[in-house]
Parts: structure tokens; C-alpha cells; sequence
């Protein structure tokens, strides 16, 4: 604490820039091991570390909500669930294809789309920023709690994209169900491989 | 609020600190003796049977997918448990109260159902009548 307090009054910003660039090196670390990670399982994690990157940069730039839930239904919800697919899969330790021997061309299409995308965003994006910089940094953006600004926003304007995604989950769940179901009696009747209890 | 990620930032260190630390500690202080039994996987004591990279039971996907669901649910409710008790003690409560009522209400339709269809249960008869009639059961699958 005392090294960081420091370190603060040494260069305020400057800490929290490096803090930014230490959490983006997480992120980009974790998806470049979903990318180019030879087993699918250390793919996995790797996802694990490219998500947690992304909840810490929705904390630096002030979206406290989206940071926890990212926290709450990625890492917690839907990586598991990824997990769980995984380890379903027979024989998973055994697969040796990576990425990098799958679809080249129409990847490297969709992976320059998305670079214009994010670059025109970023470009675009009114950030809170220091003068002369064009980054986004703890000091400045407005760091106020925003769930009781969220909270008020679902029960005015939003009640009925509110009320709509109720439906949309009801609906997700059922037919999700519906088709793990089928899967579920293929595994246990069809292969009948590798199911302990 | 950058306090309290400041918070999470610091606890996030000292656990790193905590692991790696005594992993180092460990490699300094420790003597180095190889033996197959010691870099077998630590299953509190008991000998591991097979690899740790089995197949699942798919059970608890089922689980797992109706988890998520209700997740969602958590992260949608959440901001509006903020502001409920400003939201009930005023005027406009009715609106509040309903509106969260009828979004649990839905999604209690759909536990109501994956319950009714028994994906819940646990513990499932293994087979259906299809298979009996099939005889997987005495061939003795799975």
C-alpha cells in the first residue's frame, strides 16, 4: 500500500496508466492463449484470463455494473458452462487441432472487420481523457457507482426491454434444456462411453 | 467506487502474493527429491484412479445452463435491488413491485418447467422404457 501510495505521489497518472496497460496485457495474454493454445482445455482458460482482463478494463472505464456482472455471468455462468461442454466432449485430451490449422483466410476477414470496427470506435468514443492524451485513465473517467443510475433506467425508460428479457431468458432456458436434453440421451443410450457416475 | 476496486486490486495481489509466494518459498527452502509417487496428482491422500481429463456426466451441464440462466436473472434484478426501497417508498411503487414481480414470475415459468421435466433430478432413472425395451440395460451399458 505504502509503495503504491508512493508511487502515486510520485506520478499519479502515471500508475494508474500502468495499471491499465498491466490489465490489457492480461486480456491480450489470456486471448492470444485461446487463439494459439494447442489443447482446448488450456484454450479454455486462457478465456478465463481474456474475460477477467476485459472486467477490469470495464473498471477503468467506469462501468462498475458491467465489470461485476462480466464477473458474475462470464467467469462465473458462462465459462463454466464452456467447461462443462468441454469435458463432455470424449476423447477432448486427445484433440490436437488448434486454431491455427482452421479457416485461415475467412478468421483473418472477420479478425480485420473487427480491427476497423474497434479502431473506428475507439476513435470515435468521447473518453474521458487527459489533455493531450488520448487515453482513458482512473482519474479521470467519472468513477461514480452506476447500478442506482441502471437501477432507475430499468423501471422508467427500460421497463419493457426489462420485462422483454425475462421472456428472452424463459425462452433461452427451455430451449437450451430442450437440446442438452437430446444430447443427454445420445450420451447415456448412443455411446454409452465414458459416463461415470 | 475506485476505492473499492482499489480494494479488489489489492486483495487480487496479495493472493497472487500468498500463491507465488510460497511456491518460491517453497523452491528456495525445501529439498528437491524426486520420486514418481510425489509428482502423482494430490487427491487428499488417495491413490487417483485414471486421469484427472474423464468425461463428465452430462447432468451437470443441464445444471450448469439452467445456473446461467438464473445468473442473468441476479445481474438483470440487481441494479433494480438498488433503488427498490427508494422505488416502494414512493409514489410510483406500484410500478417497481411489478415489474420485478412479473420478470421473476417468467423465469419462475421456466424453473417450473425444467423441474416439472425432471432435469433437475439428480439422481435419474437411468433408463427409459425405450432402453429397456432395447435391452441396453442388460448388456450392461453405460
Amino acid at each position: 500500500m505504502q509503495g503504491l501510495a508512493d508511487a502515486g505521489w510520485l506520478a499519479g497518472l502515471r500508475l494508474s496508466d500502468l495499471l491499465f496497460y498491466a490489465v490489457a496485457l492480461v486480456a491480450v495474454t489470456g486471448a492470444l492463449a485461446v487463439a494459439f493454445g494447442r489443447n482446448i482445455v488450456y484454450s479454455a482458460f486462457g478465456l478465463l484470463l481474456a474475460l477477467f482482463g476485459v472486467a477490469a478494463i470495464y473498471v477503468f472505464i467506469s462501468a462498475d455494473l458491467v465489470a461485476v456482472v462480466q464477473l458474475l455471468v462470464y467467469i462465473g455462468g458462462v465459462l463454466v458452462l464452456i467447461l462443462f461442454a468441454i469435458m463432455l466432449t470424449s476423447k477432448i485430451g486427445d484433440a490436437r487441432r488448434s486454431n491455427l490449422t482452421l479457416a485461415l483466410v475467412p478468421g483473418g476477414v472477420i479478425f480485420l472487420l473487427l480491427l476497423g470496427l474497434t479502431v473506428f470506435l475507439s476513435l470515435t468514443t468521447p473518453w474521458g481523457t487527459v489533455a493531450g492524451r488520448g487515453l482513458p485513465t482512473l482519474r479521470d473517467a467519472a468513477l461514480e457507482p452506476t447500478s442506482e443510475r441502471i437501477g432507475d433506467a430499468l423501471l422508467t425508460d427500460f421497463l419493457l426491454p426489462f420485462e422483454i428479457a425475462s421472456v428472452v431468458l424463459l425462452a433461452a432456458l427451455i430451449g437450451a434444456v430442450i437440446i442438452a436434453r437430446k444430447e443427454m440421451r445420445l450420451l447415456t443410450t448412443g455411446g454409452g462411453q465414458g459416463n461415470r457416475p | 467506487m475506485a476505492f473499492h476496486f482499489t480494494v479488489v486490486l489489492v486483495l487480487l495481489l496479495l493472493a497472487c502474493v500468498v500463491v507465488y509466494g510460497g511456491l518460491v518459498l517453497q523452491r528456495l527452502v525445501a529439498p528437491r527429491k524426486k520420486m514418481t509417487t510425489k509428482s502423482t496428482v494430490y487427491e487428499c491422500g488417495e491413490m487417483p484412479i485414471g486421469g484427472a481429463w474423464f468425461n463428465f456426466n452430462p447432468r451437470f451441464y443441464i445444471v450448469a445452463l439452467v445456473f446461467v440462466v438464473f445468473d442473468v436473472e441476479i445481474a438483470f434484478t440487481f441494479p433494480i435491488g438498488v433503488v427498490y426501497r427508494r422505488w416502494v417508498e414512493g409514489p410510483d411503487w406500484v410500478v417497481a413491485a411489478v415489474e420485478v414481480a412479473v420478470f421473476i414470475l417468467v423465469l419462475l415459468i421456466g424453473l417450473a418447467y425444467v423441474w416439472r421435466k425432471g432435469d433437475l433430478e439428480w439422481i435419474k432413472r437411468i433408463w427409459d422404457d425405450r432402453d429397456i425395451q432395447a435391452g441396453a440395460h442388460r448388456r450392461g451399458l453405460p
